[in-house]
């Protein structure tokens, strides 16, 4: 199977305060098509840094990012967003989604940017359709604020998936949920990785949520630690990596 | 790519989502264009209303007077020579396009008599119907006299409110018989009230009749006695045949063969003290002038490099004063209403700026789900031209308004004007995208990645 992602070699440096501070010092990793991976790592260990690259929301500094065979690092601002818009469907922590706008406008939004995107009744449809699939389908014209943490969330997912990407980038997804529906979410997440093979990278840094996924990417300190690809066995979440 | 239409619709909903802050942001527009509306149409409500005013002055109005007569070296001065005639004036009516209508005057400064009561008038003016037409004056009550009367020497006059007072302090002139000059004239017509010309002269002490009675029927046969005071007139006796003339005068006396051989041009032709002639507007003047020149210079068979042996004067410089307060009150107006629609378009800018201050999370969300920096830009450009425009219709709506209200409770002059309307809205859609552009260039500029974890 084709990777969806391949990353080369990624230096991330910041201008913090006039000295270069090194975010990523080198990351190489690789997801396959259809792969489920979670990316862990404590904060400040450039697990967001390596987020944002991998969402096309930033470029590295120097190094190689293959997104679905594209070449990523070289590209303008305008080309990255066209990327985001049709490649990447992002969910966040905080749902992120407009405040007083329907639940199906929230949904319709990405197509607003979208080349060629249908219009009219038929844009309709495919946003009821994609509402109906998250189980919300009596819930369409309800606003942001009538709808439960979760529901938000699986409105966010119907976003993300609205434009058929190659990869759905998770940020802590269930970091605002409880339990309950923190497995819901995740549930519905696995579900759309088995049946329909769609690349899932969770990024989190709570191992049950980690658990969820068919593989586990360490970073710590802006290096891959473990689980960089396939090939490589991942580690055991339970086992410290500096215990060998 | 976004349409434009489907960029509109995203700042619709937009700006729906926040009606209250949508609504006062549109305020300042609101406010800009409704005086922008208001003033401009007051402003040209009085700006007619100053064009009437000068026209009632009679800035648009000409007087043609004779020229200077001189015998052996000696002149007479201005008005001395016997050249006008009323023909004169009925050529002028006839043959100058420019010209809108023409009156030959005849003067006389004689005693009035009803009853008891007698008065002078400053002016006794003989005249023809288009008298009323080039002073632009309005009947009080009764009818002017006619062509029908001038025709016939009828013995009819009108009255100015200061004569009427003066002769009638019981009112009701109507249908009474005045004597000038032992010669009775009905009253026919009382004028409106003018009030004092600009030199201070009272317009309304003033008895207008026929020239053909003035001249022939009181004044006699010449006009150069026209001077004549009330002390020489009240004891002058007249005979029988000069107090009640025939019904049917014969204005041009005919000329006996002797004459007609030694004169070509007949030496009794009756003379008129000046002609005034009135055109459309004061442009109209300089062209009226010239072709009254040119009319009159053949009509007096004067040759080329003659003097002309008439003078045309006209008001120039007092049209042109006005004129000139006019266009600095459309200036003033117009200065007032920009700095009022810049006020507006400040409070625009800095709405939107607080607006994309506020909205931080959204453009960056927005960003993430694939918007571009132009189509973030082109977002919020629109929804302030969307505000202005908005804005601009209620403007208009509330200056309209205004208008009205000003009109119905000041009695100011009111004109609707179609200008300051499509203006207003083409000047509120350019403060859009002028006040729009820096905080919608500051929209564009933002990093999703910080725009995401604004707080």
């Amino acid at each position: 199977m084709a990777d969806v992602i391949e990353v080369r070699d990624i230096i991330k440096t910041y201008q913090l305060g006039g000295s270069p501070v090194q975010v990523l010092k080198g990351v190489s990793l690789t997801i396959a098509a259809g792969e489920m991976v979670a990316l862990m790592g404590a904060s400040g260990s450039g697990k967001t840094t390596l987020m944002n690259i991998l969402g096309c929301l930033d470029r590295p500094t120097s190094g190689c990012y293959k997104l679905d065979g594209r070449e990523i690092s070289s590209m303008s601002v305008t080309q990255r967003a066209q990327v985001r818009n049709e490649k990447i469907g992002f969910v966040f922590q905080n749902f992120n989604l407009l405040p007083r706008t329907t639940a199906l406008e929230n949904v319709l939004l990405p197509l607003a940017y979208a080349n060629g995107a249908p219009s009219g009744a038929k844009l309709r449809k495919r946003g009821v359709e994609m509402l109906e699939k998250v189980g919300l389908g009596d819930r369409l014209d309800h606003h942001p604020s009538q709808l439960s943490g979760g529901q938000q969330q699986r409105v966010a997912i119907a976003r993300a998936l609205i434009n058929n990407p190659r990869l759905l980038l998770a940020d802590e997804p269930t970091g605002n949920l409880d339990s309950r529906t923190s497995e819901d979410v995740l549930r519905m997440f696995q579900e759309l990785n088995h049946e329909q093979h769609l690349t899932i990278l969770l990024v989190t840094h709570a191992s049950e949520v980690a658990q969820h996924a068919s593989r586990v990417i360490r970073i710590r300190d802006g290096l891959i630690e473990s689980g960089a690809s396939t090939s490589a066995p991942a580690a055991p979440p339970t086992v410290s990596a500096g215990g060998s | 790519m976004p349409t434009v239409t489907s960029t509109a619709v995203t700042s619709i909903k937009a700006l729906r989502r926040n009606p209250l802050r949508s609504a006062l942001t549109t305020l300042g527009i609101i406010i800009g264009i409704a005086s922008v509306i208001a003033m401009v149409q007051l402003g040209e409500g009085s700006s007619a209303a100053i064009k009437e005013t000068i026209k009632n002055m009679g800035a648009n109005t000409l007087i043609v007077f004779p020229g200077a007569a001189s015998s052996g070296g000696v002149s007479f001065g201005g008005g001395s020579a016997v050249t006008l005639t009323p023909a004169d004036a009925a050529a002028i009516i006839r043959d100058c396009p420019s010209v809108s209508a023409a009156a030959p005057i005849v003067n006389a400064r004689m005693q009035i008599v009803h009853g008891s009561q007698n008065w002078v008038p400053q002016y006794l003016v003989g005249s023809t119907p288009a008298y009323f037409t080039v002073r632009d004056w309005k009947l009080k009550s009764g009818r002017f006299f006619n062509n029908d009367d001038v025709r016939n020497a009828n013995e009819v006059c009108v009255l100015g409110q200061t004569d009427v007072n003066a002769l009638f302090p019981s009112g009701h002139p109507l249908g009474k018989t005045i004597l000038v000059q032992q010669v009775p004239l009905r009253v026919i017509g009382v004028l409106r009230r003018k009030g004092a010309n600009m030199f201070g002269m009272d317009q309304d002490d003033i008895v207008v009749l026929p020239w053909t009675t003035l001249k022939y029927r009181i004044s006699g046969s010449t006009l150069m006695n026209h001077n004549e005071n009330a002390a020489t007139s009240s004891t002058t006796t007249f005979s029988p045949a000069q107090l009640y003339p025939q019904q049917s005068q014969n204005l041009y006396p005919a000329v006996s063969s002797v004459q007609a051989a030694d004169t070509p041009n007949p030496v009794t032709f009756p003379n008129v003290n000046n002609i005034q002639v009135s055109t459309p507007s004061s442009a109209a003047l300089p062209q009226a002038m010239a072709e009254i020149n040119a009319l009159l210079r053949q009509r007096h068979h004067l040759l080329p490099g003659q003097p002309n042996d008439f003078n045309i004067r006209g008001l120039a410089e007092i049209s042109r004063a006005l004129g000139k307060t006019s266009a600095l009150m459309t200036d003033l107006l117009t200065g007032v209403a920009l700095i009022s629609l810049v006020v507006g378009g400040v409070g625009i800018m800095n709405i939107m700026l607080v607006s994309v201050t506020e909205r931080t999370r959204e453009i960056g969300l927005r960003m993430a789900l694939g918007a571009k920096p132009a189509d973030i830009m082109g977002q919020f450009i629109i929804e302030a031209i969307v505000l202005c425009l908005f804005g601009g219709a209620l403007g208009i709506l509330c200056g309209q308004l205004l208008s009205i209200v000003v009109q119905s409770m000041f009695h100011w002059p009111v004109q609707v004007s179609v200008p300051a309307v499509v203006g207003s809205f083409l000047v509120s859609a350019f403060v859009g995208v002028t006040f729009g552009y820096y905080p919608a260039w500051k929209a564009s500029r933002l990093d999703p990645i910080e725009a995401l974890r604004y707080e």
